[in-house]
């Protein structure tokens, strides 16, 4: 065997491992998307079956027995609503630090960055109390309120990081022609640096979504998002594994298609900027 | 710009974050210092340190600090190694590549709680779970890995999301690497490990700090994986601190027990985030 040839088949046998392992990562949620099509029965079927008779019973029976659109509406509602208020207060702030940074622009960021290291366990506490006292246990404002500010330092980041790029020429043009600050954010900045802003909401969505822990701890039937309904579902009665993966096939596949979209963006944003 | 107005702008982000940290931060040491338990409203006054030791001293907080440990450093090795070579496997042009890039960080994205019921009961479960079929199969006694090996479960179950975090990064990453210079590197004749150790490596070297620092913050709070899956058992050989804190609080009652570890836990995470901080801070330009 000649080197290329050796090389060739070096690289073929690469290729190759890297479908087997991409095939077993993949597997469970694979799986996952299987049974949802399944009976019950069929579903704990030993051996497991490949080949079956597909029902979208699963689908229709979710909706009765747990009220399935209104823990969906709750997700939406919680992290599109999460997400929106951390952009309402970030975009301006952001501007502000991008085109008129000081010499404490940078502390001020990565001190936003440190309340994001505070484990949500240590302060559980207070605020399940501060939310009891007010009465906004179980309901979708205090989740709207925590999903912000878990969020808020690392859209602040990805948006400076965005808005340093615009070229502050044009910033300059425009204040020639004495447009006002409001004006220069809503047609200058936030066309320009859209593309930016989107994925980075989308970022916030993914994360606000997949949220448990504060959802399992302040929420009940009334405010539950999906992972609190699918966190519902870990009773050791009855083995709904068919109903259960109809469910989460349906609360995740959204959020997988998002994350498949802003690759790049959730880079970014995960690491806090560092690897791009 | 007006200064004046550079301030307003930036006000709100700043006050609302610092309210957001001091307010719970300032009650949860308060309430560590007061006889605070929802079912004995009666007893209240200053208590000093004394709820700090009667969480040290309570037998389930060792067991709970090394699961804490071998947890965060179990998966971060698993993902770290994995992360690397599978990062690197794929570094290449291929068919289908863009198909194999989407499989392998899809789990990354799947909610905590759904993947640790798919891991309990479709994999794990010892009667019709998959690992228990396969190992029939093969005509070994199936176990029941949530009740024999709690812990090792929930380690499995976390690498298998983290995992695809790793990939996510260090594949990022590699595709800024020099490739002229690997292509010079293996005209001269160094080898795949020779490369390794040299160029790729130091290539990764912040990514693999970043992601680290990143994991190491998650995983000293999992909670999800735990509370769906053992609920910290069986005892408490699946019980983390911030598991253990969650138990004091919502089912033990106790505020202060629980505020006394919460300081602990914050303490922990923020000798961690130190440094990830400085890390972070040496790539943001102003």
């Amino acid at each position: 065997m000649t080197d290329t040839e050796r090389a060739k088949l070096k690289d073929r046998i690469a290729v190759i491992a890297a479908w087997i392992v991409a095939s077993l990562f993949f597997f469970p949620i694979f799986w996952m998307v299987l049974t949802s099509f399944k009976t019950e029965l069929q579903a704990i079927a030993v051996p497991p079956l490949l080949v079956f008779e597909p029902t979208l019973e699963n689908f229709s029976l979710i909706q009765e027995r747990t009220d399935y659109t209104k823990y969906a509406w709750n997700s939406v509602v919680t992290s599109v609503g999460g997400t929106a208020l951390a952009l309402l207060i970030a975009i301006p702030s952001a501007y502000a630090m991008a085109f008129n940074p000081s010499r404490h622009t940078k502390d001020i960021l990565m001190w936003m960055l440190s309340t994001k290291m505070l484990p949500a366990v240590g302060v559980l506490m207070p605020i399940y109390l501060i939310s009891q006292k007010l009465g906004l246990l179980d309901t979708k404002f205090v989740l709207v309120v925590i999903y912000a500010m878990i969020n808020l330092p690392i859209i602040m980041l990805i948006l400076f990081n965005y808005f340093r790029e615009i070229p502050k020429e044009i910033l300059e043009a425009s204040r020639m022609d004495g447009t006002s600050t409001y004006n220069e954010i809503t047609q200058i900045v936030m066309p320009l640096a859209w593309g930016g802003i989107a994925s980075t909401a989308l970022l916030s969505i993914v994360l606000c979504w997949n949220e448990a822990f504060w959802a399992i701890n302040l929420t009940a039937s009334d405010a539950g998002t999906l992972a609190a309904l699918v966190a519902s579902f870990s009773s050791p009665e009855g083995l709904f594994w068919a109903k259960l993966s109809a469910v989460s096939t349906l609360a995740c596949a959204p959020i997988v298609v998002f994350g498949w979209l802003c690759q790049k963006q959730l880079v970014q944003g995960l690491t806090f900027g560092a690897v791009k | 710009m007006n200064p004046t107005l550079v301030r307003w702008l930036q006000a709100p982000s700043i006050i609302v974050l610092f309210l957001w940290m001091i307010v719970p931060l300032s009650l949860t040491v308060y309430f560590s210092t007061i006889r605070y338990n929802l079912l004995y409203p009666e007893r209240s006054g200053f208590v000093g340190l004394s709820n700090y030791e009667y969480f040290w001293t309570d037998p389930s907080f060792m067991p709970a600090l090394l699961n804490t440990l071998i947890l965060v450093g179990s998966v971060l090795a698993i993902s770290v190694v994995l992360g690397l070579a599978i990062s690197i496997l794929i570094d290449r042009p291929f068919r289908g590549r863009g198909i194999v890039r989407v499989m392998l960080i899809s789990p990354f994205f799947i909610m905590p709680t759904v993947n640790a019921l798919i891991w309990k009961n479709m994999m794990m479960n010892p009667i019709y779970g998959l690992f228990a079929v396969v190992a029939t199969a093969f005509g070994v006694e199936p176990i029941d890995w949530l009740t024999q090996l709690p812990l090792l479960s929930v380690i499995i179950i976390v690498s298998w999301q983290w995992t695809p975090f790793a990939i996510l990064i260090f594949m990022t990453s590699l595709q800024s690497q020099d490739q002229e210079q690997k292509e010079a590197a293996t005209l001269d004749g160094a080898g795949f490990w020779a490369q390794f150790w040299n160029l790729t490596l130091p290539h990764l070297a912040r990514p693999i700090s970043i992601v680290l620092l990143i994991q190491m913050i998650f995983h000293l709070s999992i909670f999800a994986e735990i509370y769906v899956t053992t609920g910290g058992g069986p005892g408490v050989q699946s019980t983390n601190l911030t598991y253990l804190i969650f138990t004091q609080a919502l089912q033990g009652f106790d505020i202060g027990v629980a505020s006394a570890g919460g300081v602990f836990a914050i303490i922990l995470a923020n000798i961690v985030a130190i440094f990830l901080i400085r890390a972070v801070g040496k790539t943001l330009t102003v």
